[in-house]
Parts: structure tokens; sequence; C-alpha cells
């Protein structure tokens, strides 16, 4: 049974989507690069769970 | 390869009166290659009770020998042995690592942080002293028959053991084995005698290890760093062994020259930066890449395989030699169980299932450190590198940083184990070695739990308190007893907490110290019934 949320979450998801625009808008590709990846581990650490790091992995491959 | 090493041990060869019968002489277990776990195996079953032939197609030890951690399991196998307090008295004891990015340390692990346990977590003693230790103490057993430049030439199933052929300076002889056990390493002979595929990961990084000669005050840890100033862009590992004696293991990527690598001018260039401005004699250099794999199948028939020449992995978490020590204690009482008729014959098979779980074990870890410590393409190097530049921010990034997961035993999951019927808190394990715990002896001199184990199956029995809840455990046919409150005393309470043990509570104990049954009360039925079970009749 999936446990990965799709459905949204942020009260408001055009803010969170600017902060994420924001955190990059000034680093050059490789830089921006290495905070996606920073990102990802603090992030899939927070969730903590590894079935829904399967499945948002998956999700992101296309594979859902 | 340099090897300027001193300490090289000559034996010699003797012919043997089985080069000289009319018929093939018949043994019931030969074991082939005397290294450290070859020897651990002969010495084991001898020490049962079973004659056994020893054959290496060497005539010295000291050549060629890398390995130099020793962890606390195999310690203790060696202790039941009988040379663990000599090893460890003669090797460098230690239980801290300490990993660094750059020149910064990043943290530091503890491999033993509690007390009460007799064996260290880990000793560093290059492998050579430790051979010689196993050799001593092999010549001292009647029923285990050491030949020198004996080497398997010919090898052949059947259907009730194995024919060799040997080499010998004598010329070849053949011998007949009930059961053989190919200890011989790596580039095993009878596996490719018997045409076994050795499958596995093949890693292209090559990597530098260097023994040198050095005072030098440096601490007696584990150090690893990733990507040092003295050693840019890749990882360096340092130990300490006895003698003066330090281990540098340097990354090389995987575009290397293996042979321009080895040339002395070349390594000190690099050690040069590593150790600054001790000065050091070379002692023994060697360029290796490493190989993840194992065999599918560890026992063919009689011909069963042990240590490298069952499963290979990286050096990084010393689970080479100590798994290899580890495969040798779990076949040698069941063989012997099998040999005298206690044993059923799935007792081998458990073997192959039990052992092939702890070379997964083991070929996992040593696959993931070797990932994280060189990283397949760009790609995985930025995951790499964002791990080790958050870790000194957030814990659980240090977490995900993998220098290499030191040895430990596997747990088997394992149809030898009876179920618990009530549970059991505490650090002890269905299927795992006895934690050890400070104990008195009835005379109060302080002893460990480990070291009066008999090596048999035996039950320990959590005195009731002469609350009436079930008798003690008289005498239960074959075996031992030992009765906690009696025959060993408990002060500390360190054998209650790390067995969660209850008046009347019984553990049954394997031979290879291992937990295979436990109970809140003693029942002499269930007992029996389990130690059936462990025996696989």
């Amino acid at each position: 049974m999936a446990k990965l949320v799709t459905a949204s979450q942020f009260p408001d998801p055009d803010a969170a989507y600017r902060a994420l625009v924001e955190a990059r808008r000034t680093l050059s590709e490789a830089d921006a690069a290495e905070l996606d990846t920073k990102l990802v581990l603090i992030l899939a650490n927070h969730i903590g769970d590894p079935d829904v790091l399967r499945e948002a992995i998956a999700l992101a491959k296309g594979k859902p | 390869m340099t090897n300027i090493r001193k300490s090289v041990y000559r034996y010699d060869y003797r012919r043997s009166a089985d080069q000289d019968t009319a018929a093939v002489a018949r043994r019931p277990v030969v074991v082939v290659g005397a290294g450290p776990v070859g020897l651990a195996a002969a010495i084991d079953l001898a020490q049962r009770g079973v004659p056994v032939v020893l054959i290496d197609d060497a005539d010295r030890i000291g050549e060629g020998s890398r390995g130099i951690c020793w962890s606390k399991r195999t310690l203790e196998i060696l202790d039941r042995l009988g040379v663990g307090e000599r090893l460890v008295a003669h090797g460098v004891t230690w239980k801290l690592g300490k990993v660094f990015v750059g020149d910064e340390l990043l943290y530091s692990f503890d491999l033993l942080p509690e007390e009460g346990h007799k064996m260290p977590a880990f000793i560093n003693l290059q492998q050579f002293y430790l051979e010689k230790a196993l050799v001593d103490h092999a010549l001292e057993l009647s029923n285990l028959d050491l030949r020198w430049k004996n080497r398997l030439i010919g090898l052949e199933r059947r259907n009730d053991g194995a024919r060799l052929t040997i080499e010998t300076p004598d010329g070849p002889y053949r011998l007949d084995a009930d059961w053989l056990i190919a200890a011989d390493g790596a580039r095993s002979t009878a596996r490719r005698h018997l045409g076994l595929d050795f499958a596995g990961v093949t890693f292209e990084d090559k990597f530098l290890i260097a023994d040198v000669h050095m005072a030098a005050d440096f601490p007696t840890e584990r150090r690893f760093w990733f990507a040092p100033t003295f050693h840019s862009g890749q990882s360096a590992l340092m130990h300490r062994q006895p003698d003066d004696i330090w281990r540098i293991d340097l990354q090389l990527g995987p575009d290397a020259d293996p042979v321009a690598e080895q040339a002395p001018e070349r390594v000190r260039a690099r050690l040069d930066k590593v150790l600054k401005d001790h000065p050091y004699e070379l002692e023994w250099v060697s360029v290796y890449t490493f190989n993840c794999r194992r065999l599918e199948r560890f026992v063919h028939g009689r011909v069963i395989f042990i240590g490298d020449a069952a499963h290979q992995v990286s050096p990084f978490g010393a689970r080479g030699a100590n798994s290899g020590i580890q495969d040798a204690e779990n076949l040698a009482w069941k063989l012997a169980a099998v040999l005298k008729g206690e044993g059923g014959s799935a007792l081998i098979e458990s073997y192959d299932l039990e052992r092939i779980q702890a070379a997964d074990e083991n070929i996992g870890h040593s696959t993931r450190s070797t990932d994280f410590m060189s990283p397949h393409s760009n790609a995985e190097r930025r995951l790499r590198d964002a791990v080790l530049s958050l870790a000194p921010h957030a814990e659980f990034a240090r977490r995900m940083v993998n220098s290499g997961r030191l040895s430990v035993p596997a747990i088997y999951e394992t149809p030898l184990s009876t179920p618990d019927a009530a549970p059991f808190a505490g650090t002890a394990r269905l299927g795992a070695p006895l934690p050890d715990a400070p104990l008195r002896r009835a005379d109060g001199a302080p002893t460990h739990l480990l070291e009066n184990l008999r090596g048999q199956f035996e039950v320990i029995y959590v005195k009731n308190g002469g609350a009436a809840k079930g008798p003690a455990p008289a005498a239960v046919d074959g075996i031992a007893l030992t009765v906690i409150g009696d025959d060993l005393l408990d002060e500390e309470g360190k054998f209650t907490e790390r067995f969660d043990a209850t008046p009347g509570a019984a553990y049954l104990v394997r031979p290879d110290q291992h937990l295979c049954a436990r109970w809140r009360s003693f029942d002499a039925a269930a007992l029996m019934r389990a130690r059936e079970r462990a025996l696989a009749r």
C-alpha cells in the first residue's frame, strides 16, 4: 500500500515552490546540483521511512 | 613486491607413512591450506577428537600475509582453541576508530563501549604471528598431522569422500578423505578442480598497502581520512601493529599502474607526505584491487569450502580472515558431531545456510563501504560528497559516512534455533554468540562467562534462589551444566542484564558458544528437544 503522500500538503504551494527557486537563483549549475543533493539527504532523513523513500524514488524515476 | 620482512618461520617437509602404503590411505578429514582459517578448523576438529591431516603447499609462514585486525569474536574462538591470551598479550589492543574529512576530525566510534568482556574489540597483529601461534599449538596435538610442502594437484569427488593427489618433494601420492575442507584461499586449487564459479563484483579502484617500520607516537586507533591534504582527493587508512610497524593504506584510483606504484621511490614519495618528518623503513608494499564474491554453495557433497576459498570481501571492515575463522568454528563442531554419529546429515547443510548468511552480510557491508569510498560516477560522487559536507553539522549524515563497518558476528536465522516461547530482553540473541560477562568462580576468583564454556552443548541455568519453581536441572544426558549462583556468581549483575536472566531461566548453548534455545523455567524434555533440533536429528 502506498505510503508516499502525493496530495498537496503545503498551505501555500506557490510559496513553497518560490522558496526552492530562490535557494538556487544565483547558483551555478554545479552549486545547484550540490544544493539539491544535500536537500535530498536532509529531507529523506526527516521522513525517515525507507518505504516512502523507495516510493519517492520510483515516482521521481517515472515509475510510480 | 617489496618484501624485506624479517619474521618468516620455516618448517621441514617430512615424508608421511601415507606415501608408502600399497593401498591409498584413508583419513576422516583432510584440510587443505594452513592459513589462519585452515589451522583454526584443523585444531578445532583435533581438539574435538577427530584425527585431521592438514596439508599446505609451502614450508613457511610469514610471506604474503596481509591480515592485521582480529575481531573480538575471532579472539573468543581462538581463546577457546587455546591461543587467545597469547595473541592478545602480543597484539596491539584497540577499540576506537576516527574518521577525518580533509584534516578535520569528523567523528570517532567506540567498538566496545561496555566493560566486562574478556576479549577486546580488536587487536592488531601481523598475520604471520597469529599463524605461528596456531602452528605451535597444532604441533602439540597428536591427532593433527601437519604436512608441509604437500600441494594439492588433483581432486576427485566421490559419494563417500574425495580422492586427493598431492605433490611432494618425494613425488606425488594419493590420499582418500571422508571429508575434505578446502581452506586454500582466494585462489583455491580445490575450487578450480571442482570447476566452481566464483562470481561477484570486482572493484576497479587500486589501493597501495604499505607496512613501515617507524618510531612514532600516533594513537592506537583506526584512523581513516577522506581526501586528506597529504593524499589529495583519495582516502587513507592507518593502523598500528606490534614491533613499531604501521600499516598505511592509500587509495590510488582506477587508473593507477600497479607495477609503477610499487617502485620504492614512488611509494616513498607518497608516504613522505603522510608521515611528514618521521623517519621510516619500508617493510612490505603491495598494490591491490579487490573483489566481493562468493561460491553459490559452500558445501559440495563431501568437499566443504571455508574462508577466502568460499568468499572474498574488501579489506575495509576486517571481514575477511575474521569471517573465515568463524566459518571454521561453525563447521568444526558440526563435522565432529556428524563423524561421531551424533549429528544428522542436515547439520552440514546448516553450515552452508548459516555461513552463506554471514558471507552475504559481510559482502553487503563491504560493497556499501567500497561504494562510499570509490563512487562509480560523478553523480554518485556528488551524493557522497554531500554526505561528507553535511556530516559536521548533522548526525544523520555522520551515520551515513562509511569508512568500513567493522566485523561483528552474524546472528543466524537458523533452523537449529528453537524459537523463544517467552520474550527475552538483554543483548543475548538466539542464533548469536553469547555476550561475555564478568563473573566470579565459587572460590572467588574473577572470571568471564565464555572462558568457562566447555565447547560442547551446555545449559546455563540461573539458580532459583530456593523458590519452588521447578527442580534444578540435574544431569541431563550429554549436556554440560553451569549454574549461575553456584558455579559462577554474577556479583556485578552483568550476566543478569545481558541475558535478561530471571530465577530458574535456562539457556542452551551450542558447542560454538551460540545461543540456540532459552526458557523462563527449566524443562528437561524441552531441553532435549532443543538439543536434538540443534543437532539436526
